[in-house]
């Protein structure tokens, strides 16, 4: 380190406990939401991702009421909402959407109740951007070991069932249909959903916690044609992209004189500038790739495809895919 | 192989199945035919497991069956990847042969030599690192046969594997099928709204129409007779450029033998 990379890390970031607490939290939910996304992605599920995190910002706020940690609440919310989805058979994204909304408004609502309560009880308006938005500077170092605990959880959960994950998202009828219990693993994926979004939020906050689930994993989708790479690299982009937010965070309190940007927005930007950059190969290769005999359209981010020359005869036009 | 007796199945009141009853023996291929709704699919659930009888029994390899299992193979009516869902083509095969266990797949190289070959007896070697949901509806069908079959299963199912596909690739896959019957001695069953691909190599054929099926030989069961008593519609069997063709339709068979084209759309027209 030393001097020349002083401008880059402001004076006390590496001794900061605030920072310290801040950068594993956010490396150690970075990689579980990377891991748990990108299967979110794979099998179409990123609304209920989204789902679960509206539900978790009334547990949160509940949370704040109660004395008890955010983190507490986001679990207990989301673990519940996650039964309560499974119960009424939100699987795929367009599966009972109006019972759903209806859901999402109730829980909203009771967020929003619940969060003026803690302002008015408080007298603090911090509530509301706590639990909604995050402040990943001012967890307790005590909520390390926790943290880190359910996120082995959640991540053990996909580890073990990963095949048949595949494999349903593949196909259910076909997953079905080899005796694997598609209900039971479509539950236990629930359960690893719920755990990760609860740790995303209390990161970057309830409404923001998405960002972290669906951004990496997506980036990586567009250029890995593996899954396993797919997983490694939306991991990597994900812990990348939390601490160069915090890093951008604590920095841009001397920038602007005082006041700095919220931590939340720094990492989902960069959420953000990084998915946009990884649809640039996709771009840059289709630009190039030559007129072949295929009338399929191309692809975007088809990294993997050698070239599209079809089996002997005239090339084919049917299909979906 | 595959015995069905007098399995019958319905969705609440509504009867779709009635007591069919038929038989595939190794290396046989057998159709089932049929319009839309006429049970085609369902009949596949219930010889998988996926839905109980009403009564009646299936028995594979002599075995009653009465939950679903990797001992059958099976490709569905269709898969829901996404072109940009990281599962390659031989990913995908690798599946077939342990995708129902838990756990990450640990690379062997049993295991690949097994995708590869299965691959290469499907023809489509060239496409083992193109991810699944960009390819086309032909090659699709191939890379789910391949996974069908890389566990080796006595038995094939497939549903409505010529739906989608232009004449050629019907015709490619067909003789695929024909072949892997053949050759590797499995009970092919697979599912179709239109007979007249199939009748140059099916041993056996089921056709199903408003619950009730006819089953037998290829020779018993596509006769004028037969059929237009099955559907309650006048339907006519003809000779047309040393093929048979199935047709749908009024006694004219002049005009129709004369040009070999009919109506549903035959085979080599
Ligand atoms: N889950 C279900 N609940 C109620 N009815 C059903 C269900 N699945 C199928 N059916 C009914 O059973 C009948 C047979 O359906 P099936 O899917 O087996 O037909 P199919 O021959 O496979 O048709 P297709 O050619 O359209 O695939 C249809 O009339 C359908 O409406
Ligand atoms: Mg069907």
């Amino acid at each position: 380190m030393g001097a020349s990379l002083a401008p880059v890390f402001e004076p006390g970031f590496f001794t900061s406990p605030p920072v310290l607490v801040a950068v594993t939290v956010g490396g150690v939910v970075a990689v579980v939401s990377a891991v748990v996304g990108t299967f979110t992605v794979l099998r179409g599920q990123s609304f209920a991702g989204h789902a679960l995190a509206d539900v978790g910002s009334a547990g949160g706020s509940a949370a704040l009421l109660a004395g008890v940690p955010t983190l507490s609440g986001f679990v207990v919310f989301n673990v519940l909402a996650a039964a309560v989805m499974e119960l009424i058979g939100l699987r795929r994204p367009r599966g009972r959407d109006l019972a759903t909304g209806v859901v999402l408004g109730a829980s909203l609502g009771l967020a929003a109740l619940f969060l003026y309560e803690d302002t008015v009880s408080s007298n603090t308006t911090g509530a509301t951007v706590n639990v909604l938005f995050g402040s990943v500077f001012t967890l307790s170092p005590g909520l390390v070991p926790v943290v880190v605990a359910l996120g082995a959880v959640s991540v053990a959960l996909v580890v073990l069932l990963y095949r048949p994950l595949v494999l349903s998202s593949v196909s259910d009828e076909l997953a079905a249909a080899r005796g694997v219990r598609v209900r039971l693993v479509g539950a236990g994926y629930l359960l690893a959903l719920a755990l990760a979004v609860s740790l995303s939020a209390v990161t970057i906050g309830a409404i923001l916690s998405t960002a972290l689930l669906v951004g990496p994993a997506a980036s990586a989708l567009r250029v890995a044609s593996r899954l396993a790479t797919a997983l490694v690299v939306a991991a990597a982009t994900g812990v990348g992209a939390t601490w160069l937010g915090i890093l951008v965070a604590y920095d841009s309190v001397d920038w602007t004189g005082g006041s700095g940007w919220p931590v939340s927005f720094c990492i989902v930007a960069t959420v953000f500038l990084v998915y946009a950059a990884s649809g640039l190969p996709g771009r840059v290769r289709r630009a190039r790739r030559p007129a072949g005999p295929r009338t399929v359209g191309p692809v975007v981010g088809s990294l993997a495809r050698p070239e599209p020359d079809v089996e002997p005869g005239p090339p084919e036009t049917t299909g979906e895919g | 192989m595959l015995e069905v007796e007098e399995v019958s199945a319905a969705f609440g009141a509504r009867a779709v199945l009635d007591r069919v009853s038929f038989s595939v023996a190794a290396g046989e291929l057998c159709g089932l035919i049929g319009t839309n709704g006429a049970g085609k699919t369902t009949l596949m659930k219930v010889v998988l497991g996926l839905l109980p009888t009403g009564g009646g029994r299936v028995r594979v390899s002599g075995r009653v069956r009465t939950r679903s299992g990797a001992d059958i193979g099976y490709v569905p009516q269709k898969i829901q990847l996404e072109p940009d869902a990281p599962i390659r083509v031989r990913d995908l095969v690798a599946l077939g042969i342990d995708g129902h266990r838990l756990g990450v797949p640990l690379g062997s190289r049993r295991r690949r030599r097994a995708v590869d070959e299965m691959l290469d007896a499907v023809g489509v070697s060239r496409l083992a690192n193109a991810r699944v949901g960009t390819l086309s509806g032909g090659e699709q069908q191939r890379v789910m046969i391949a996974h069908a079959l890389v566990a080796r299963p006595s038995l094939l199912l497939l549903d409505e594997p010529l739906a989608n596909l232009d004449m050629r690739a019907v015709d490619d896959v067909v003789a695929l099928l024909a072949r892997i019957a053949a050759d590797q001695g499995v009970a092919v069953l697979l599912s179709a709204h239109d007979v007249n691909p199939l009748l140059p190599v099916m041993d056996r054929v089921v056709y199903l129409a408003s619950g009730h099926a006819a089953s037998g030989t290829t020779g018993q069961v596509i006769r004028a007779d037969v059929l237009s008593r099955l559907y309650g519609h006048p339907i006519r069997v003809v000779q047309a450029e040393g093929r048979v063709l199935v047709l749908a339709g009024g006694p004219e068979p002049s005009g129709v033998a004369a040009n070999g084209c009919g109506a549903s759309g035959a085979g080599d027209c």
